[in-house]
């Protein structure tokens, strides 16, 4: 189904979080009553400290993880009132990129990639790509794009952390999902490699018309390619603008925890940065 | 100025570990486990005695062929078993894998339905490998008579009880989160299983089952019993006339046999390594 079919399609392709809370098991609590509306096509960054619930939220947005309170509704659907069988077609339009993708070691990158379309092909096609790939070149072509066609029958284990994360973005931009999350999706990257992927990932997003949301450890990159910041702090919604409302001020409180911004480059407009990004494990 | 780094576990760590302790001596008691009678004068004799009858080895070459066909009777057997055990196996081992659970993501609803299967599979494999595969042969021949078809089927039941739990805790104990995230975008489970578990757990499961195949080589001889044919039958016929090196000869095939299989689950290793 194309995702561009008018304003009907428009309003049941985003996502509407109202309330939502999430309380881990040893009573941590991740979301404390989450607001957030997005409409199809928009492109959301997210930004905040370490553990301020930006990977629970996108999990919460992914449909693993179930709120203990509030409402989600994802793609017209909702994950927690539906059906099992519902759900799991609900999920197969959705593509999560991890940040540190629990890819098997000693899986080929061609398999890994077109294990993005599992949700979508029948069981005897799965089977059938375990022994002869049924579409390297569709896994060649994504690959190609993050500049990894050449390691197409390379095996997981022999590539580099950057490199991973990228065959884990080509496994989502292969799945084609009408809602692209990424959590962290750079963060084993260096600076230029990150630049072009989080320009790679806005450009799917228009091309095919479909809703992204990345969070970002670095700010200026959230700022410079995302027309919408989100900046959560201790499981809340802190802001959510236009990326050119967003004020040094809001960011200096977004992050008072950590003393300074974590940047990949250069603010715009600001002084030069005195500290190199920091990076989560 | 020094902190306190006691670990708060330290307690119940020791006390665990005295507990192991002194229950194991107990047990010793009970078993009348002495070493040392092993060493005695007379009882070195009495096994010196007992092992010297079993040389030399027979090697007749009428024997020889005899012991060739059982061989060959053997691994058919066990081979025949283990493929039916695997039958049991796999399906029930997946059943009681947690990993590949959908409804535990979120966790959605119906876990319940999930977690009563998964405690039914358990069951079931207990059943299937609680009661030893002699008592499952005798109550076969009741059915199917004299022969192979009881060995096989009694080897296949016990064996699938052992292989299935087996299974299900090596892909238990496999890196869930590969197939985890499979499942999160709507991947089915047996396409979750081939893509998130396998690649890591392919090693240890074919190394398992190629180990499975080679005791059930060594519990033909319990096929001799209910007149399976084989090495368990020759082994038997030998063994009540006495006949030491005809024995040996048979051990030594089961030997062979062993070392056999080891070089076939190194091969399956390396290969999937």
């Amino acid at each position: 189904m194309s995702p561009l079919h008018g304003a009907q399609i428009r309003i049941t392709m985003g996502f509407s979080l109202e309330g939502v809370r999430l309380t881990h098991a040893n009573g941590f609590h991740a979301l404390r009553g989450v607001d957030l509306h997005v409409a199809a096509g928009e492109r959301v960054a997210l930004i905040g400290a370490s553990g301020a619930g930006k990977t629970t939220l996108l999990r919460v947005l992914a449909a693993s993880l179930r709120p203990t309170g509030g409402r989600v509704r994802l793609l017209g659907g909702e994950p927690w009132v539906d059906s099992p069988r519902v759900l799991r077609r609900l999920r197969s339009r959705i593509g999560l990129v991890h940040q540190s993708p629990p890819i098997p070691p000693r899986q080929r990158v061609v398999t890994a990639v077109l294990a993005g379309r599992l949700g979508q092909w029948p069981l005897w096609k799965a089977l059938a790509s375990l022994v002869l790939p049924v579409d390297p070149e569709g896994a060649a072509r994504e690959l190609a794009r993050l500049d990894m066609a050449e390691r197409l029958y390379a095996r997981c284990d022999r590539l580099s952390g950057g490199q991973l994360q990228r065959v884990a973005l080509a496994r989502v931009l292969y799945q084609q999902p009408e809602l692209l999350l990424a959590d962290e999706p750079v963060s084993a990257m260096d600076p230029a490699l990150s630049e072009l992927t989080v320009a790679l990932l806005n450009e799917e997003a228009v091309r095919r018309g479909v809703t992204l949301v990345a969070s970002l450890h670095a700010v200026d990159l959230a700022l410079r390619h995302f027309p919408r910041v989100v900046g959560v702090k201790e499981g809340a919604i802190a802001f959510d603008l236009p990326a050119a409302e967003v004020t040094e001020a809001l960011l200096r409180d977004l992050y008072a925890a950590e003393g300074a911004l974590p940047l990949a480059g250069e603010m715009p407009g600001t002084p030069a940065p005195g500290l190199p990004p920091l990076r989560c494990a | 100025m020094s902190t306190p780094v006691r670990d708060p576990e330290a307690l119940p760590r020791l006390g665990w570990t005295l507990l192991a302790l002194v229950l194991l001596w107990p047990l010793l008691r009970l078993t009348d486990f002495r070493p040392a009678a092993l060493f005695e004068a007379g009882n070195l004799q009495a096994m010196g005695h007992f092992l010297g009858g079993f040389l030399p080895p027979e090697t007749a070459p009428e024997f020889l062929a005899m012991l060739a066909r059982a061989t060959v009777e053997t691994l058919a057997m066990a081979t025949a078993g283990i493929a039916l055990s695997m039958l049991l196996a796999v399906p029930l081992g997946l059943l009681m894998t947690r990993s590949l659970s959908i409804s535990r993501l979120g966790p959605g609803r119906g876990g319940w339905v999930g977690q009563i299967l998964r405690g039914l599979a358990r069951g079931v494999l207990a059943v299937l490998r609680g009661v030893p595969e002699l008592v499952w042969a005798l109550l076969f021949v009741r059915v199917f008579g004299l022969g192979a078809a009881a060995g096989v089927l009694a080897l296949g039941i016990t064996y699938g009880g052992m292989l299935g739990k087996v299974y299900g805790e090596i892909l238990e104990s496999t890196d869930a989160r590969p197939a985890r995230i499979l499942l999160e975008a709507g991947s089915g489970r047996l396409a979750a299983l081939c893509y998130g578990l396998l690649p890591n757990a392919a090693q240890e499961l074919v190394s398992y089952t190629v180990y499975r195949w080679e005791c059930a080589v060594r519990a033909s001889v319990v096929m001799g019993f209910v007149g399976a044919g084989g090495l368990g039958q020759l082994m038997d016929q030998s063994m009540k006339m006495l006949n030491g090196g005809e024995a040996a000869s048979i051990l030594a095939t089961f030997l062979v046999l062993v070392l056999a299989a080891d070089g076939l689950s190194g091969f399956l290793r390396r290969r999937l390594a």
